[in-house]
């Protein structure tokens, strides 16, 4: 359940923004979770339910971006999409690929008041 | 995240668990120019927020501090010219049986020290100890992964000498661990052959991360179904830079070869 441990690294990013703003409340926050993370969805929102309570972030509305994964062979140069990290290269199956996108965690902005 | 020393911020969070009820938090009332709710723009553009609120672009990695504290953790290594390796597995894989093998058979080789993580109990600590190598014991009670603030803290427990070996047994978890750079120099994964020589493919990103794969246990090989090269390929489709070792910490079958890899680090 590492999903709990990333929830208290976004409630501290954003308790530090905030505070930094003065900030007295986060309306929103906008989180990008690329798809070849290991955050699984269901455990990071049953995390997220229990972890932001009397935290600035308990009453924020969340937004996630989804990024899709992307990789480049590093045998053909082909560009593809990666749906998993032990997927071959479309065009010369090889398996030596460099991952452009997909392993983004990171917050993006808040909206404070 | 500390949850082992409390030195910080962050255990306070994990006490807000369960003294809560199970309402849900309730949503502020929210206005958007656009009049819908499919939330795929970024929150700076084309938005309409409540009067007094303003955005804050953050564009910060939730992993931020470990890594951060990573980076310490692998600049002190190298200062002192440490070798860190992190050895990770699901539990009952042999990482402490090949621990326990490894530092007696290279006793006297170096200076070797022992980081144990366990979510309770100072077992594995215990049965480092007894080959005389210099070991602290993290619990990370409910933690399913160390992270790189434990370590920092276990190390400064160590006192750690120039030029010695650093072994940090990870909690027993091809998931959580895989995310957490510890600082390490290599990552190795353990798999034995009581487990599926499917694991490569269900828990990738573990041995996407690791640069030696230990296969265990080969002395069952003739009691179970496990497909030895079908494993190798597997974690190969995965991670094609992968060496993989094979040995049995029961008869040493193979055991020079991974000492002979250590070497060579």
């Amino acid at each position: 359940m590492h999903e709990l441990s990333i929830v208290m690294g976004i409630v501290d990013i954003a308790e530090e923004h905030a505070r930094r703003e003065g900030a007295q409340s986060v309306e929103e926050i906008e989180l990008e979770i690329g798809c070849l993370t290991t955050v699984e969805m269901e455990a990071f929102e049953s995390a997220w339910k229990q972890a932001v309570k009397t935290t600035i972030l308990e009453h924020s509305v969340k937004t996630i971006h989804r990024t899709p994964g992307r990789a480049g062979c590093l045998e053909c140069a082909a560009e593809f999409p990666l749906e998993n990290l032990y997927d071959a290269c479309p065009d010369c199956q090889g398996h030596f690929l460099q991952i452009y996108q997909g392993k983004e965690l990171r917050v993006r902005s808040l909206v404070i008041h | 995240m500390c949850s082992t020393c409390g030195c910080d911020g962050d255990g306070h969070v994990i006490s807000h668990l369960g003294q809560q009820d199970q309402a849900g938090g309730q949503l502020h009332s929210h206005t958007h120019g656009h009049g819908h709710h499919d939330h795929t723009h970024s929150l700076a553009k084309s938005h309409e927020h409540h009067p007094g609120s303003r955005v804050v672009q953050v564009e910060k990695d939730v992993l931020y501090e470990n890594n951060l504290l990573a980076e310490r953790n692998r600049g002190y290594f190298e200062a002192k010219e440490i070798l860190a390796i992190n050895l990770v597995s699901s539990p009952g894989s042999g990482k402490t049986t090949l621990l326990e093998r490894t530092l007696t058979d290279l006793q006297g080789d170096a200076d070797f020290f022992v980081i144990e993580g366990d979510q309770q109990t100072t077992l594995d600590a215990d049965r480092i100890h007894a080959t005389g190598a210099k070991v602290v014991q993290i619990n990370t009670n409910k933690g399913c992964h160390l992270d790189a603030h434990m370590v920092m803290h276990a190390m400064q427990g160590l006192k750690l000498s120039n030029n010695a070996v650093l072994f940090i047994e990870n909690v027993g978890n091809l998931v959580c661990p895989a995310m957490f750079d510890l600082g390490e120099q290599e990552r190795v994964v353990i798999m034995s052959v009581t487990e599926g020589d499917d694991k490569p493919l269900k828990y990738p990103d573990m041995f996407h991360s690791s640069s030696l794969c230990i296969i265990n246990k080969t002395d069952l090989l003739p009691y179970v179904p496990f497909d030895i090269e079908k494993a190798a390929a597997n974690a190969k489709r995965v991670n094609p830079s992968l060496e993989i070792i094979e040995v049995s910490c029961t008869t040493g079958e193979g055991l020079s070869q991974w000492y002979e890899w250590l070497q060579s680090k």
